[in-house]
């Protein structure tokens, strides 16, 4: 029995995974929370047969049949005993298997169903970065943002999942499961969140040199903060509002930035590369890799190979006096 | 024989390695480089026009990431809005082997940079320039003008061209002719 | 050309005969046809004994010396040798790109190994394992021990025996020449498109990647053509269908699952070849085609491919449990369809992979059925195994240890699975590192765990030297607790949210402290691979010396010599139990017949193994090495041009008329 020792081991680190904001067992909505709950259901299950069987298997070393017992000699009271104890055992796998199949199954028709609420996102996986779209019955409501998206509590959201380049696949354990991005056709998934707070995603299918840096934040927040931050998402840009800010734009407008990336309010008007209308006020940077500080955005726009290798975004020219207002320009473009 | 064998691998090697490189970060951070070519292969003296090249063009022409990326590129900054696929259309086609200004790499980094009469803009300081290089290497493939395992095969998209690795090859004719497009009433 | 075996001459034998070392012995009743008389001047084996007939034959079917005699060979146990040896070291390869892995994961943010190189080690280690090591190393074991098996001389098509082998190696060698050259797949080893397409997948890599798969798919097919007729037409007399050993019965249905899967792949890959290098349009979604179209082609092997690898480790479990538990297998009819079931259930089972593609709900719900009753067959098995051990009499030496740890690992495995089985738990835990852990929990403890027994049992008849038991037993606990610490922690991590593929993470997800301990763990894992592979080296030439039969186990290869002289038997057995030699302890009853001079082998019918006729054994060839070389060039060629699709054909086909030109047998001459 001393093969137990590493086992007792083993079974208290599974304590330390509860936690986290990216964790599929530290669940925040519905859909999360019932797939948790189904996770323990089959844990339970599936170990009670796992230590059966390695019991039954233990016991079967600790037997001996009396030496120099010919091999071929087999008893037919033990075989038939033997016989029965295995079909009973395949027949109670097979409940078991079919049991659980069931569970399954009732699980799967919840959990994509899709009710459809009032809010619905177009997301479309790029790489290696989550552009994200809120639609608006009224087009001058229709906004586009990067890697960040918020959603009111306790209400489901509509997500269309396209992707512009390979497959990607939108994931954000605290809320639900994932569902691909996959050229040419459009996947729907639905995301709810029972409390406030902020849950992180990430990339779930391998796209690519960076797939290890393309994350994305959910923040659940009331319904009145989620209006609020919507309405500010509609609006164009914050002007600069001192000199060194001022500085900063001119900097932007005069540099390649403007062929990639899009401000609303000022003459960037780049289409292929994450909006930067309110870029101030996303808590990160390169799709979840850097949190936004000036610092960090001076490193990013200075050397984005250093810190993501292979991302679409070059290294540009830039003197050293203007990186400070560039960083704080768009600091400041909450 | 063994060391035959040892030789020609070791041979494949450095032909391999080149074509297959991924540079992502240019290392230091892209001044323009400096190219003299001559436009015309007249020169007032004996011998050809003197010429200075940085020598980035075969780097960059044989390298299947570079044209890869300059095949990106060339979507995302909207030359076909003025050239369509390489077949031309308010602009000359890029995909022929007549080039106003000349067509190898060269020439065509600085046509990109320069800007050109009759509607090419300069893009000097808004492509920086290992990206304007990577948009050339595409461009010179176009023609299939780079070595054919380099020259990227069809996109991912709606096909309107063959992809530049099948076309047949073509040859630059330097200060060549006026293209069809700038002869259009305008 | 072939002869009908006459009772005239088994009644010229006198006596039953142990066939390894020649002793005198007698023939019971064999059915037979007569039929044209026998020639008069043809030596057999009834006419010589003893060391003269030992000597006589290993002449007629030994191999010749010098480079040309060893590029011919057609000796399936040299071939074996060849591929058990290929095999694992492309597995230490593929454990050396893992190591690289963990190094470059046990720290967050760790600048060890950069994206692009992290790329391609986790595809060649995927690749290396799964097409290099994986199908290959139970195709090997099928090809030595097979034939010795069913007691015949030598596997159905040497030749094409030989030519897989040299394909599989000269495939195996092209990519892994391609990732020393930094053009190694950089695109996973299942290759997703659009990623490996035309358009993001730039270069050559994930041509290579495509081609690997021809070669060795060429391979495999071929190995398994000749597995199946080996097992169903070339069986001794007496081996009935219900006689087969369990390990033939493995190798049979998993010869079958490759014939049927292997060309699923080949399909996609070839597809994959054709848009990147024609321009064809089978996975443009914006000319009509359709990315998923990639993954269910490429499931539809994909998921067959794991038990392809997955059923000769079955095999090696039941000879090693049978012979270690002192005692016949306990259900042996019900072993038998598990393994047939599970070979079709497998085919069904691919809509697994794809789960969260946004596929219809009901279909896929299917999936989940089926995934989860193939646990019932699995089930099957691991319970008839351990009632063996439970009516039997253990005896705890290390192929024994392996085999209860993959009961520990294989099992957890499985039951693991049956959590991704679930659609819905499955979009929680699909491309994280939870099914990192699942996989190899089943892989390793499925196939390598016991493989490394059948290493340790099969060492003896392959060397004719036992390994250390000792350094076996340190290896064991080694190896258990390594792939332990190395693999349980994955199924935390990913529930915590850590995808696969990442070549870094960052420090605030919480998940660096149980990637360190999987990555110390990968160091004691691949320690314990080092041990083994000392254990081989220093047994090989000083580990004591073994008999024919030190486990004093009863199939059929324990009867020849170790290692086995090149005609594996003097005569060929007689079978009248499933456990031949436990059955006829003092000596084996053998029928003889076949001719001393050349080769020959009996061919029996497929369900009674009644001896049928004498057919000859082809001889040594230097054809399938050209025809193989003429294979690869071929192969590669048509990575980089379509045309060379016709002008490569040319050598091609010089290389197989060579192959299959018209000899005068020797026997016609007579």
């Amino acid at each position: 029995m001393r093969r137990v020792g590493p086992f007792a081991l083993f079974a208290a680190l599974p304590l330390g995974g509860c936690q986290g904001w990216q964790s599929a067992l530290d669940a925040h909505g519905p859909s999360a929370r019932s797939l948790a709950d189904m996770f323990w259901i089959f844990v339970a299950v599936l170990a009670t047969v796992w230590v059966l069987t390695m019991i039954t298997l233990l016991l079967a070393l600790r037997r001996r049949r009396p030496a120099d017992t010919d091999p071929l000699a087999t008893d037919p009271q033990t075989e038939r005993r033997m016989t029965i104890t295995i079909s009973v055992a395949i027949g109670l796998t097979l409940v078991t298997v079919v049991s659980l199949t069931g569970l399954s199954y009732a699980a799967q028709k919840v959990l994509f169903a899709h009710k459809g609420g009032a809010l619905t996102l177009l997301v479309t996986g790029q790489q290696w970065w989550w552009e994200v779209t809120y639609e608006d019955p009224q087009p001058n409501r229709v906004f586009t943002t990067a890697n960040e998206i918020h959603i009111p509590v306790g209400e489901p959201v509509l997500i269309k999942l396209e992707s512009s380049d390979v497959i990607h696949s939108f994931w954000v354990p605290s809320l639900t499961g994932k569902m691909d991005a996959i050229t040419g056709r459009q996947n729907l998934i639905q995301i709810q969140a029972d409390r406030p707070g902020v849950y992180r995603g990430q990339c779930a299918e391998y796209c690519g040199l960076q797939h290890a840096h393309m994350g994305l934040l959910v923040i659940a927040e009331s319904k009145e903060d989620f209006e609020r931050w919507r309405e500010h998402q509609i609006s164009s840009a914050i002007p600069p509002n001192d000199d060194e800010r001022q500085r900063g734009m001119e900097i932007l407008l005069s540099k390649p930035c403007v062929m990639c990336h899009q401000i609303r309010g000022t003459d960037a008007g780049g289409k292929v590369a994450p909006d930067l209308t309110h870029v101030g006020s996303r808590r990160y940077i390169g799709a979840g890799t850097l949190e936004t500080t000036r610092g960090n955005i001076a490193a990013w726009i200075v050397d984005p190979h250093g810190i993501k290798p292979g991302v679409n975004m070059p290294t540009i020219q830039l003197e050293p006096d203007e990186v400070q207002p560039l960083a704080t320009y768009l600091e400041g473009l909450k | 024989m063994r060391w035959l064998l040892i030789l020609s691998l070791a041979a494949f090697s450095l032909a391999a390695c080149e074509r297959e490189d991924r540079e992502y970060r240019s290392n230091p951070v892209t001044a323009e480089t400096n190219e003299k070519i001559a436009l015309s292969p007249l020169s007032a003296g004996p011998g050809s026009p003197s010429e200075q090249r940085s020598g980035l063009g075969q780097q960059y022409e044989e390298n299947a990431y570079h044209i890869s990326q300059g095949q990106r590129l060339y979507t995302w900054f909207n030359c076909n809005g003025c050239h369509a696929n390489g077949g031309g259309d308010s602009g000359p086609a890029l995909m022929d082997d007549r080039w106003i200004y000349g067509g190898q790499i060269e020439n065509i980094v600085q046509t990109i940079r320069e800007g050109r009469p009759n509607g090419m803009p300069s893009f000097r300081g808004k492509i920086p320039d290992d990206q304007i290089w990577q948009i050339a290497a595409y461009i010179r493939s176009m023609g299939r003008n780079v070595p054919k395992p380099a020259a990227p095969s069809r996109r991912d998209d709606m096909s309107s061209v063959p992809a530049e690795q099948r076309r047949p090859p073509g040859e630059v004719i330097d200060g060549g002719q006026i293209p069809p497009s700038a002869q259009m009433p305008q | 050309m072939t002869r009908a075996i006459t009772s005239h001459d088994l009644d010229a034998v006198p006596e039953v005969s142990r066939l390894a070392t020649g002793e005198r012995g007698g023939v019971p009743g064999i059915q037979s046809e007569a039929d044209a008389p026998p020639s008069p001047d043809e030596l057999r084996d009834d006419q010589v004994d003893g060391p003269e007939l030992t000597a006589r034959l290993a002449k007629t079917w030994g191999t010749d010396k010098g480079l040309i005699g060893t590029l011919s060979t057609v000796d399936h146990k040299i071939i074996g040798r060849r591929f058990i040896v290929t095999a694992i070291i492309f597995l230490f390869l593929g454990g050396l790109s893992a190591v690289a892995m963990r190094m470059q994961l046990a720290l967050p943010e760790n600048r060890l190994i950069g994206p692009d190189l992290y790329n391609q080690l986790f595809t060649m280690h995927g690749t290396t394992m799964m097409f290099l090591f994986g199908v290959p190393i139970g195709e090997a074991f099928a090809v030595y021990l097979v034939p010795l098996m069913v007691g015949t001389r030598n596997i159905a098509f040497p030749r094409l025996n030989a030519y897989s082998y040299y394909v599989y190696l000269f495939g195996g060698l092209m990519i892994w020449v391609a990732f020393m050259l930094n053009i190694g797949p950089d695109v996973g080893w299942f290759a997703y498109v659009p990623l490996s397409g035309p358009e993001f997948s730039p270069g050559k890599r994930a041509d290579f990647w495509a081609q690997m798969i021809t070669f060795t798919e060429v391979s495999g097919i071929a190995v398994a053509i000749s597995i199946i007729v080996t097992v169903f037409k070339l069986r001794a007399p007496g081996m009935t269908l219900d006689r087969i050993p369990l390990f033939v019965w493995a190798e049979l249905v998993n010869s079958f699952v490759i014939i049927f899967a292997l060309p699923a792949v080949v399909t996609a890959s070839a597809a994959l070849m054709m848009d990147r290098l024609v321009g064809t349009h089978f996975f443009n979604p914006a000319e009509g085609g359709d990315a998923l179209l990639y993954q269910h082609l490429f499931w539809f092997f994909g998921h067959p491919e794991v038990y392809i690898i997955f059923l000769p480790a079955t095999g090696w479990v039941s000879a090693i449990v049978v012979t270690f538990a002192r005692r016949q297998a306990f259900g042996y009819i019900a072993l038998v369809l598990s393994l047939i079931a599970t070979g079709f259930l497998s085919f069904g089972l691919w809509v697994h992979h794809m789960f969260t593609t946004g596929l219809p709900q009901l279909g896929a719900s299917f999936f989940t059925a089926s995934s989860m009753l193939i646990a019932i067959p699995n089930g099957i098995q691991i319970f008839c195994w351990i009632a063996t051990l439970w009516d039997g009499r253990p005896v705890f030496r290390t192929p024994l240890l392996f085999i209860i740890g993959f009961f520990f690992i294989f099992v957890a495995g499985g039951l693991s699975g049956i959590m991704l089985a679930s659609v819905p738990l499955d979009t929680q835990v699909h491309d994280t590192f939870f099914v990192v852990a699942h996989f190899h929990y089943v892989l390793i403890g499925g196939n390598v765990f016991p493989l490394i027994a059948a290493v340790y049992y099969w060492f003896p008849k392959f060397t004719g030297r036992m390994m250390s038991e000792r350094l076996g037993k340190w290896h064991f606990w080694l190896a258990f607790i390594g792939f332990n610490v190395t693999f349980f922690p994955m199924h935390i991590t990913g529930l915590m949210g850590m995808p696969r593929r990442v070549y870094t993470y960052l420090p605030e997800m919480g998940w660096a402290n149980l990637n360190l301990v999987s990555s110390i763990g990968a160091v004691l894992f691949f320690g314990s691979f080092v041990l083994f592979l000392y254990n081989i080296v220093s047994s090989a030439s000083r580990g004591p010396l073994a008999g024919a039969n030190p486990w004093d186990a009863g199939t059929l290869e324990w009867a020849a010599a170790s290692p086995p002289m090149p005609q594996n038997f003097d005569r060929i057995p007689v079978v009248t139990n499933r456990e031949p030699l436990w059955a006829n302890r003092d000596s084996l009853p053998v029928v003889a017949g076949l001719s001393v001079e050349n080769r020959e082998q009996i061919v029996s019918t497929i369900t009674h193994g009644r001896a049928d006729l004498r057919e000859s054994s082809p001889e040594p060839s230097i054809w399938p090495f050209v025809a193989a070389i003429a294979t690869a060039i071929l192969f590669v060629g048509s990575m980089f041009t379509p045309w060379a699709l016709v002008w490569g054909s040319i050598p091609l086909a010089v290389a197989l008329m060579g192959w299959f030109w018209p000899k005068p047998s020797t026997e016609d001459e007579r």
